[in-house]
């Protein structure tokens, strides 16, 4: 286990996302450590996931989005004409809200990022295959059917299938989009125990909407609320002493 | 064993340069360049039908481009027929094969005067582009092969005006209150059917209506009204009405549709009929679509060739019974085009008459496309 | 009884009429076809070539001719219109200008009437391709400068276009948003994505596409007039510039300008149900295929 260092890994400065006119995130300045865990909690509509989705780029898909500022992941601007974008992504991966696997085997699922690299080597995917599937719990389980059709692993095992895609092409770092919200109880454990593990070798970047959860695999935590960063401290300051009046109102639910 | 895959800090700046994209660049040019082919195919039949039929407004024929042959001759089959020879000056007297049968024997039931006449195979007319005038384009005759070409359009437009009409004062309403009933009246599983039903309409290829009216509908509408001919704008005009049944019965129903559910329950609670609602609340609502749906039907009624060949009767003639033979536009190009010469007068009267039915279905459909569904929208979403 | 509800009366009464004057159009037309064409399908008429100056044998030739001429246009157009509905789709967003032309264009291209595309046919692929190539190859004797299979299916093509287009669209958008962001967040590009992510899940509606706008072809007679039928043939067409026999065409000239039309009527009757079979088995398989695709789900 190599030792922590508290280094800045993502960090924006003035980044500001429109949609059209709308503008959907104001000004937000903010810098996320290396092998940390940072939840992003707020209202739906609050511009967390507006600004998750930035950090890898996603946003581009909408065709009426618009970034001004800078977001810069190990200081180089990913908003600069000289990044590609599907390099970008390669580096950063993203896991959804509603679980994605491709209708195609489970084995089909992990290696989909490496081939896409150009791996093409049997042995060579069967290891990195088997690799993920182990990085995210799921071997275990998937171990006899690998060929198996994606579509019909259980909703928790489907979400840790995407994990395990996702870490496939061994990005730095981790976007999951509310990755429990349609998960029970038991998975939504299981997902938790796998992100506390997995921050040992990667810079996770969680939105949520259960502030237990936030508080359980967090150790930074930002407010967001209305487009704007409210608050951004220590998980365990936002939630027994934030500094601000609406993040204690939404903390202690009185709202959102 | 976690250990596998180290988190990469080695190569973490790689995103910045730019990966070999040339490949996805070339795709997606690609998919752009064919993504507009609609559009070019549009323009391309407006230039290429457009290119045939100038000689018509300059008036210079050139000499005919080759000798078509073939197409509808029985004597295909003699394969030295050359019927595609792309020289003038080839020997033409290959080109007179014997004509088998008459191509024009079309209705024999049809005793008014025969406006095509004989063999059209080579006799190339030295100066037909004399005859092209407004006045002659104007006139009332159309004798496009003789020794004085008459290309009188006016009988045409007279016979394509009368089965129009014919279809689509049958087929119209016959389709809007289908919809009305499937969508009001009927129980729910004979709406299931009925869908199906003008499916099956829908699918009759349009040479198999033709020959279901020049079979059927012809003798039966005689022996029922008395009609002279056998084949008719009426009979014609049944044909195309049960092409534009399904068009009109279809859009329709989609408008019926879009109108919202609550409408009715509104007009319903407010403690009117089921008919009363169905006729004077939601009809009235789903109006624009239901005149999309009209114009549609004549852009195809006005436009259909095989059953107009077959059931009108095909005689160019001015009148206003309906009970007369007449030729329509399509039927005309349909008929004649395979034994014209390429690059004669004819020809391109024939090209030119593509451009009235281009033109005519484009302003159909661009006034449905750009007015009425626009309104319809506004209408039902509240703008 | 009050007039309104005499009225009332009426009013459904006319709704229903047109209902049965459609439902028996319906079954007295393919009744008829049925109880008159099914005695005179024999093996003989499907397998032999005409006789006599086609009043007697088969339609063999014709049945291949039209089988050769879908074919080739779904080779042709099956393509181009699946590219089209990727391009709107998935390169374009709704609101933008050119996809609202290429829309409109659709549209208008569904709406033009079909002897329109046999003149273009003629016009263009007979006339100005064929000429074109003829000359950069050389031939001194018109080879594709003529009328024949290739221009005939290009025609078709053209014609069936949109009916690929849209039926293609519709699978496009069945595949979920959430696929897509799946495989672009690993890092596929857009056309990977495509390949290998939309396009296999899509394939059914391809399927669709191209069955239906071989069903709307098969019997399309209009469009191929001048652009590559003819009425009889010694052989077999031989390539794609050759001519060919079509069994639309065939019912057409036999139920009008055969100087025996009697004599030739249950070949007539023979000739109409196998173009009407094939028409409608196309339909109905896509009309399956779509409603399959339609209830998949894809989770």
């Amino acid at each position: 286990m190599s030792k922590k260092i508290a280094e800045t890994k993502i960090e924006a400065k003035d980044l500001s996302v429109y949609y059209g006119a709308k503008q959907a995130l104001h000004h937000i300045s903010l810098s996320l450590l290396e092998r940390e865990v940072t939840a992003f909690i707020g209202p739906s509509g609050c511009g967390k996931s507006t600004f998750l989705r930035s950090i890898n780029r996603m946003n581009d898909l909408v065709p009426t989005a618009r970034v001004t500022g800078n977001l810069s992941i190990d200081d180089v601007n990913i908003y600069d004409k000289s990044v590609d974008v599907v390099e970008l992504r390669k580096r950063v991966g993203m896991v959804f809200q509603k679980s994605t696997p491709f209708p195609k085997s489970v084995y089909d699922n992990v290696a989909f990022g490496p081939r896409l690299n150009g791996i093409t080597d049997r042995a060579e995917l069967d290891r990195i295959v088997e690799e993920s599937l182990i990085n995210a719990a799921l071997f275990n389980e998937v171990k006899d059917r690998l060929d198996a059709s994606a579509m019909g692993l259980s909703g928790g095992q489907q979400q840790r299938l995407c994990i395990a895609r996702a870490v496939a092409v061994n990005p730095s770092i981790l976007l999951m989009d509310e990755p429990c919200s349609a998960l029970d109880p038991i998975s939504t454990a299981k997902v938790e125990e796998l992100i506390l593990e997995l921050k040992k070798k990667y810079t996770i970047v969680i939105v949520t909407h259960n502030m237990q959860q936030a508080a359980r695999v967090s150790e930074y935590t930002a407010f967001f609320y209305m487009g704007h960063l409210v608050e951004y401290d220590k998980t365990r300051k936002i939630f027994t002493n934030p500094s601000k009046k609406e993040t204690e109102d939404y903390v202690t639910g009185r709202f959102g | 064993m976690e250990q596998a895959t180290t988190p990469a800090s080695p190569e973490q700046h790689s995103f910045i340069r730019k990966t070999n994209n040339i490949g996805e660049r070339i795709i997606e040019r690609g998919i752009r360049i064919i993504g507009g082919v609609a559009v070019v195919l549009i323009f391309l039949i407006l230039l290429f039908v457009l290119r045939e039929a100038l000689p018509l407004l300059t008036g210079a024929f050139s000499q005919p481009k080759t000798a078509h042959g073939a197409t509808t001759s029985s004597a295909a089959g003699d394969r030295t027929l050359k019927p595609e020879v792309y020289n003038p000056d080839v020997i033409l007297s290959e080109q007179q094969a014997p004509e088998e049968f008459t191509p024009e024997v079309y209705n024999l039931d049809v005793s008014v005067p025969v406006t095509i006449t004989a063999n059209t195979t080579t006799t190339k007319e030295p100066d037909e582009g004399d005859h092209i005038t407004l006045s002659n384009i104007l006139g009332t005759i159309w004798q496009p092969v003789s020794t004085m070409p008459k290309f009188g359009i006016m009988p045409l437009v007279i016979g394509t005006a009368k089965t129009t009409f014919v279809a689509i004062f049958i087929g119209a309403p016959l389709g809007i209150l289908a919809a009305l009933y499937a969508a009001f009246f009927a129980p729910r599983r004979l709406r299931e059917i009925m869908k199906p039903m003008v499916e099956i309409l829908a699918g009759f290829p349009s040479v198999v209506i033709g020959f279901f009216c020049l079979l059927y509908v012809g003798s039966a509408l005689q022996s029922l009204f008395g009609f002279q001919y056998r084949l008719n704008a009426f009979v014609g005009g049944i044909g195309l009405a049960i092409a534009v049944i399904p068009i009109v019965f279809t859009i329709t129903e989609d408008a019926l549709s879009a109108v919202p559910k609550s409408l009715l329950e509104a007009s319903l609670a407010m403690g009117a009929t089921q008919w009363e609602s169905a006729y004077k609340v939601m009809l009235p609502a789903a109006f624009p679509g239901v005149f999309a749906a009209v114009l549609l039907g004549i852009g195809r009624a006005f436009g259909e060739t095989m059953i107009a060949l077959m059931a009108t009767g095909n005689a160019a003639m001015v009148s206003a019974s309906i009970g007369d033979p007449v030729r329509t536009f399509s039927a005309t190009i349909g008929a004649e085009m395979g034994e014209v010469i390429w690059g004669s007068a004819h020809y391109s009267i024939l090209f030119f008459l593509g451009v009235l039915l281009f033109v005519v279905s484009f302003t159909l459909n661009a006034v449905t496309e750009l007015f009425i569904k626009e309104r319809l929208a506004k209408k039902l979403q509240g703008g | 009884m009050s007039i309104k509800r005499l009225i009332g009366i009426f009013a459904v009464g006319v709704a229903t009429v047109a209902v049965i004057a459609i439902a028996g159009l319906v079954f007295s037309t393919m009744g008829t076809f049925l109880v008159k064409g099914l005695p005179n399908i024999t093996w003989q008429l499907l397998s032999e070539a005409p006789r006599n100056n086609n009043t007697e044998g088969g339609i063999f030739p014709a049945i291949y001719g039209t089988t050769l001429l879908v074919l080739v246009m779904s080779i042709l157009g099956v393509p181009i219109g699946t590219i089209t509905a990727i391009y709107l789709n998935e390169y374009t967003s709704a609101g933008a200008v050119m996809p609202r032309v290429i829309r409109f264009a659709v549209n208008t291209l569904a709406g033009v009437p079909s002897i329109v595309f046999g003149l273009f046919g003629l016009g263009f692929f007979v006339q100005f391709l064929g000429a074109g190539l003829d000359k950069t190859f050389g031939n001194t004797e018109a080879i594709w400068a003529k009328p024949a299979l290739l221009w005939a299916s290009a025609t078709l093509a053209a014609l069936t276009l949109p009916v690929v287009i849209v039926s293609v669209e519709e699978a496009l958008k069945n595949v979920p948003r959430e696929m897509r962001e799946g495989s672009l967040a690993l890092g596929a590009t857009r056309w990977q994505t495509i390949w290998k992510i939309v396009l296999p899940n899509s394939t059914t509606g391809i399927l669709t596409g191209s069955i239906l706008a071989i069903g709307r072809s098969a019997g399309e007679v209009a469009p191929i007039l001048f652009t590559g039928v003819v009425y009889s043939l010694p052989q077999l067409p031989d390539g794609i510039s050759s001519q060919f026999m079509h069994l639309g065409y065939h019912l057409f000239v036999l139920s009008t300008q055969s100087p025996d039309v009697d004599k030739t009527l249950p070949l007539q009757y023979a000739t109409t149900l196998v173009l009407l079979m094939l028409t409608f088995t196309l339909n109905f398989a896509a009309t399956f295929i779509r409603s399959r695709i339609r209830s998949k789900q894809f989770r």
